[in-house]
């Protein structure tokens, strides 16, 4: 191979692209057609995509008091490709793992077994803050809690994909999966030219199914909604997005209206019944009778509504009790104790500093490893010990001992790596993959999912807030 | 399990349309028509000032939107510089082109669920081309072909609109909005230019008070048309009749009203919306007032306190519009009105 790929350098990392074209040809046969690019030709391609995205609105939008910029999540143009073989386990991984997920929950809110048994501590899942007692006793649709789950996982040096976290809330991200793969058909029809990738346009079918399967049965033809904080939501393009996918209306809590325990939406044609709520609102904004009672974003009444079975809501209520970082530790053993099977896809190796063995060991070892608050996402708060400096470790030593049981501990995982357009060539940058799993009666996974990239040379932190970008993602057929 | 009540089931048509996108889409086309009405009244008065037949040309632009105080507090002085500049680019001014395109682009990212992909996109770009006009665009020698560009880009979204747009209520919402703010932009440009315009004795049948009609009908558009019925005579009554009353020119007061008569009706009838009558029964009065007079009668009963008058029919028209579809107690939030008082 010669051309554009020829000063590649992996380094000691897994590269996704250089690290399979001996098993098999497609990817080789991309790598090639790369390899053969011109770079000022990429560098071109690059431009009409960041514009298109400007233009289309596949932005965020930051307010300021008399405008509104928009803002696009940086794309990459070069894809990452999974084969067959690697997308079979992943997908029978995430599976597994929503299963898990599902069965934990309704265990927690019902006879909790689990936490009878010991398998895991009362404490950590009573005691956690997005525990909801109002879920006690409550039986969801075909005990499903999370309709839709976002995994994120990372590959090590040995190429080997570890789960880092499970996102059970309302985990964002997949519209730019769809939005990615529009983009490439347009800009880069000639790398996909005569390679079989699975496609990922069914995503809103798919979610509109699972949200009519959890309707209440006598609903003929159920109103699904999606509802939405309103334009002022970073995810708000995602929501739009869909809404659009799905042909359901987008609504904001005003839009909504609980009478006698019925969820109904103001039309011009007056109110009309709505039966399955896909919200992407937190728990605590829901319902002002419930949670947050300054909430103006939610609907009052509606979790009562809820309770009788009047209205569906996707992904339930207190679902937060599950992707908690300190219950990840144990998802391992949650999966072996209601599925009797080992992890198809492994945890990173996690130290709990609530536990006394947990913290002695992270404080023994903290330049080598990375410390993470529980309750925080979006890559804040954390630290990476081979990359602090002494100052910053002994500033956190004494962060970790106020507060241990805030924070997990692990190794410092050296992400996998993809080729990335950088200034004139092609660079190794940090990738991570966040596959999108939907379960009404059954579960659905989208080929693929979210490849997020640290654009920044050297960076682990793939966080659209830490400077990530995108990818499209190749489930090569 | 019990099914929830659904009193509306027997009299509601798929598919639903929220309060909320409704209300956004009257707006958005109140705005968008705005747009184009103000471009082609600044592109005329720039015409005309430049060539020396319209002198009050500027200020009356800023008496049409009922701008005085706003105007005199920012930028003090009239003259084509200023009026430009406060009227393209002023994000101080919610009557500039610029604010009614942002808002416009609001109200288009609330429906972005339910419009087309395509209507999206151009409204986003064109409002972000808008915002990058700077001080150096709004000189008079740049305004004109400014005036051109946002002409061609309001007309592009009709046509986007037109091609694409999903014919349901949320269509017939649409078009009232549209047709509320040309009808309401076409009784001010009437209002201000017929009085201005007035000849005085001594300019009676000059060359002066001629151009001046000109430019009242280019300013909407219908200098042509006008023209074309008109061919041997132009007096300010013939032309203030044609632009209030004429069935067949599509800015004419008359026109607006008829098509707003058309949608809703739709509404009413076709979408089985009972909300629709009380606007109804206020478009009737309006209807019949331009209907049953000429344009002499019009006239001698005096033309400003008629046109007062329609002005107020159009608020009262979209209040009741507002009030059936879309507004609650306790909802404040209102989009602004044009101009003024």
């Amino acid at each position: 191979m010669n051309g554009l790929l020829d000063g590649y350098d992996k380094r000691h990392f897994f590269c996704e692209l250089m690290d399979c074209t001996s098993h098999d040809p497609a990817v080789q046969l991309i790598a090639s057609r790369l390899a053969a690019m011109d770079p000022a030709e990429l560098q071109r391609r690059a431009k009409i995509a960041e514009v298109e995205l400007f233009n289309q609105g596949i932005t965020f939008t930051v307010y300021s008091d008399k405008d509104a910029i928009d803002r696009i999540l940086p794309f990459d143009l070069i894809p990452r490709v999974l084969t067959a073989r690697e997308w079979d386990g992943l997908e029978r991984g995430v599976r597994q793992r929503v299963a898990a997920l599902n069965a934990f929950i309704w265990d927690v809110y019902h006879d909790q077994h689990i936490l009878n048994d010991g398998v895991v501590p009362r404490h950590l899942v009573l005691a956690n803050s997005n525990y909801r007692p109002e879920m006690a006793g409550l039986d969801v649709p075909h005990g499903t809690y999370v309709h839709v789950c976002g995994v994120d996982i990372i590959r090590d040096e040995t190429g080997q994909f570890l789960v880092l976290e499970d996102n059970a809330r309302t985990p964002s991200g997949v519209s730019y999966v769809i939005e990615n793969r529009n983009m490439m058909r347009r800009i880069f029809p000639d790398l996909m030219d005569g390679i079989a990738v699975k496609p990922v346009g069914t995503y809103g079918m798919m979610l509109q199914a699972a949200l009519a399967e959890i309707a209440p049965a006598d609903a003929a033809d159920p109103q699904v909604v999606l509802l939405s904080p309103g334009i002022y939501n970073s995810a708000y393009f995602e929501h739009i997005f869909l809404a659009r996918e799905m042909g359901v209306p987008l609504v904001e809590g005003s839009d909504l209206v609980v009478e006698n325990h019925c969820v109904y939406m103001r039309t011009t044609a007056g109110l009309a019944p709505v039966h399955s709520i896909y919200r992407r609102l937190n728990d605590d904004f829901l319902d002002p009778d419930v949670f947050r009672p300054d909430s103006t974003l939610g609907v009052r009444g509606l979790i009562e509504s809820w309770r009788r079975g009047r209205v569906a809501i996707a992904n339930a209520v207190g679902t937060g009790v599950a992707d908690d970082k300190a219950i990840y530790a144990y998802m391992p053993r949650i999966i072996r104790y209601y599925l009797g099977q080992d992890a198809i896809l492994p945890n990173v190796e996690t130290h709990i500093c609530g536990e006394a063995e947990g913290l002695a060991y992270t404080l023994d070892h903290l330049e080598h490893l990375v410390v993470k608050p529980v309750g925080e996402s979006g890559g804040y708060g954390l630290i990476i010990g081979p990359h602090a400096t002494r100052d910053e470790i002994d500033a956190f030593r004494v962060q970790l001992r106020a507060d241990p049981a805030n924070y997990i501990s692990q190794p410092m995982i050296n992400l996998s790596v993809s080729p990335t357009l950088a200034g004139h060539g092609l660079m190794p940058r940090h990738v991570d993959l966040r596959p999108f799993a939907i379960t009404g009666r059954k579960t659905w996974v989208l080929p693929g999912g979210l490849t997020r990239v640290a654009l920044r040379e050297g960076s682990l932190v793939v966080n659209s807030s830490q400077g990530g970008g995108s990818k499209d993602t190749w489930v090569l057929e | 399990m019990n099914a929830c009540p659904d009193p509306e089931a027997s009299v509601r048509r798929q598919p639903l349309l929220l309060s909320r996108y409704a209300e956004a889409l009257f707006w958005l086309a109140r705005y968008m028509e705005r747009v184009e009405n103000l471009a082609r009244v600044l592109d005329v008065t720039d015409t005309f000032v430049r060539h020396g037949v319209d002198q009050s040309g500027w200020r009356s632009v800023i008496q049409i939107n009922a701008d005085e105080e706003r105007f005199s507090a920012l930028y003090g002085r009239a003259n084509a510089e200023t009026v430009a500049r406060f009227y393209l680019a002023e994000r101080e001014n919610p009557n500039s082109i610029l604010s009614s395109l942002f808002a416009a682009r609001e109200n288009a990212r609330t429906l972005r669920p339910l419009i087309p992909i395509e209507m999206w996109n151009q409204i986003n770009v064109f409002y972000n081309r808008v915002r990058q006009f700077s001080k150096e665009d709004c000189v008079p020698s740049r305004v004109s072909g400014l005036c051109v560009y946002l002409k061609e880009q309001c007309q592009t979204h009709a046509g986007i609109i037109d091609g694409t747009f999903y014919r349901d209520q949320g269509w017939a919402f649409y078009c009232i909005g549209k047709y509320v703010e040309r009808g309401d932009q076409t009784s001010r440009l009437v209002d201000i230019k017929y009085h201005t315009l007035l000849p005085s004795p001594e300019d009676v049948g000059s060359a002066l008070d001629v151009s001046q009609w000109h430019a009242l009908l280019r300013a909407a558009s219908g200098f042509q048309a006008y023209r074309r019925i008109n061919p041997s005579h132009m007096t300010p009554a013939s032309v203030a009749g044609f632009l209030l009353l004429n069935d067949s020119f599509p800015r004419s007061v008359t026109r607006c009203v008829r098509q707003i008569e058309i949608y809703l009706g739709q509404l009413s009838s076709g979408y089985g919306l009972r909300g629709a009558h009380a606007a109804q029964e206020q478009l009737d009065e309006l209807r019949a007032a331009l209907m049953d007079q000429s344009i002499q009668q019009i006239l001698s009963r005096g033309l400003h306190e008629f046109l007062d008058w329609v002005q107020l029919q159009f608020i009262g028209l979209q209040d009741a519009i507002a009030q059936s579809f879309w507004r609650r107690p306790e909802q404040s939030q209102q989009q602004s009105q044009s101009g003024g008082p």
